[in-house]
């Protein structure tokens, strides 16, 4: 298995505050908009949007949950994979918001559209975007791209981006790790 | 953290699965009584699998519970009760379920009047069998919900004293909950007439009792099982009022043991004989929460047995 480092340090620090630019630019004072981190991974860089955009914006509250996506994977008994869910903790109405959607790393899509399934379960929203760190391009295999990307990265089928985070112990990383060739 | 998987195919009894089985049950309830609680209540996760529920005997909150919970996750729902078939026209229980499954039925939740129903079954059939209650034997599904019920309310099962009072004899209820409760480490007493008590349960590990005032003192839950009329042929006590005496709860002697102990039941209640109404109705009662973790807690074994289909 080989290891490289292709994202790390102060750069990821600088990219969350860029992200961070780009959503005050559309959603002004995040009067009418949640932040939704996806489960398990995507909560890190949720919480972590949310703190840089409470200081930029003068400590004003920004309203974030963590969505469990499990129960709308679309290959349940398709593939020996996770079935353990993850909690949801959304305490607020999604109905009529603007819903910026969180996770490390978009692949084949199919996550996001379970996170799209998952969240009409809590209302309507009025408006859903997706915020991403890694963005491994051209491996879609649904029509969904992201709004904001920190990212991007060309990889093969073969290989895995692993994302971690200062939060769980470890220090900002982002890894693309391809097997021996 | 508990497994990821489930050790069996099956939910045939408590006694086939281990603890960390249950803790997984648990922890998967959890997330779906966070689930039924929203305004959509449904998960797509079963939407391809077919359900069905064969019930040989009466029932009313089992059978509307698990058909809740199938139907919160999508599944595919038929529904067969004995009595309106072709069983009393004297099809057997293994023709009657292959007929079924030939039209690609893959899990079957069954009730049967004969202990080791769901057994014999799932070593004749390929579909996935889940016990809902075979006679006397098991009812691993109200075990489970129970033990939930006590975690939730207690915070731990573990080093819990549960006390299970009355017709022990003719109970499944009694024999999944014994089993269940002492894999998660609580204390279990089992308290009734002589003659409603097994006489060999004590090998068991659990404690016996026969009067209810010293059950109730030394216990932090109570659950009052029904007297099963439907199975008694014989007589087991003299008349129902004197049961009622003897080992009904009512509001006095709630009110006067040394602590607040929580009541449990699993329905349905024969108001005025194991439990008076005012019981059945006061703050200490988790009757009805026990039939709220019960869709939960069966979504959650229908979700971690398919996964593994």
């Amino acid at each position: 298995m080989q290891k490289k480092t292709i994202f790390d340090g102060q750069k990821i620090q600088i990219t969350i505050k860029r992200l961070c630019r780009q959503l005050i630019e559309n959603h002004d004072d995040f009067a009418n908009t949640v932040l939704i981190g996806i489960q398990p991974r995507g909560i890190f860089l949720a919480d972590r949007i949310q703190t840089e955009l409470q200081s930029i914006l003068k400590n004003k509250k920004i309203l974030k949950g963590n969505l469990d996506i499990t129960f709308f994977r679309d290959d349940f008994r398709r593939k020996d994979g996770l079935v353990t869910a993850s909690s949801n903790s959304i305490d607020f109405i999604i109905e009529g918001k603007k819903v910026i959607l969180i996770d490390d790393v978009l692949w084949t899509g199919r996550t996001i559209r379970a996170a799209m399934d998952a969240l009409l379960a809590y209302g309507r929203p009025e408006k859903v975007e997706l915020l991403v760190l890694i963005d491994r391009r051209f491996s879609r295999h649904l029509p969904i791209e992201p709004n904001y990307i920190g990212l991007q990265v060309d990889s093969l089928n073969s290989q895995h981006v692993k994302v971690s985070w200062a939060d769980e112990g470890a220090e900002d990383k982002v890894i693309l790790l391809s097997e021996k060739q | 953290m508990a497994a990821e998987k489930l050790s069996t195919r099956h939910l045939l009894g408590i006694k086939d699965i281990n603890r960390n089985d249950i803790e997984l049950i648990f922890e998967t309830a959890d997330n779906f009584k966070e689930v039924i609680n929203r305004p959509i209540k449904k998960v797509p996760s079963l939407r391809d699998i077919t359900i069905a529920n064969i019930f040989f005997e009466n029932s009313t909150r089992t059978k509307l519970s698990f058909e809740l919970a199938e139907k919160r996750l999508s599944a595919d729902v038929v529904n067969f009760a004995a009595s309106s078939s072709s069983v009393s026209k004297g099809e057997t229980l293994i023709d009657t379920v292959n007929n079924i499954l030939s039209m690609k039925v893959d899990m079957v939740v069954m009730r049967h009047p004969y202990a080791g129903a769901g057994q014999f079954l799932s070593r004749h059939v390929k579909a996935q069998i889940v016990n809902a209650g075979d006679g006397a034997h098991e009812h691993p599904t109200q075990a489970l919900l129970d033990a939930f019920s006590i975690r939730q309310k207690l915070g731990d099962v573990a080093g819990k004293k549960v006390v299970i009072v009355g017709d022990i004899l003719h109970s499944r209820v009694a024999i999944s909950n014994i089993l269940c409760l002492q894999r998660l480490g609580a204390e279990v007493m089992v308290c009734g007439p002589t003659t409603l008590i097994p006489k060999h349960i004590h090998q068991l590990g659990v404690k016996v009792e026969h009067n209810l005032i010293k059950a109730l003192n030394w216990c932090d839950v109570a659950n009052m099982l029904r007297i099963q009329l439907e199975r008694q042929d014989i007589k087991y006590f003299p008349s129902l009022r004197e049961y009622a005496m003897m080992y009904g709860l009512n509001k006095h002697i709630l009110d006067n043991l040394d602590k607040e102990i929580i009541v449990m039941h699993p329905g349905p209640i024969n108001r005025g004989v194991e439990i008076t109404s005012d019981v059945a109705d006061s703050k200490q009662s988790i009757i009805l929460e026990q039939v709220e973790n019960g869709v939960a807690i069966r979504m959650a074994v229908l979700y971690l047995l398919a996964s593994q289909g």
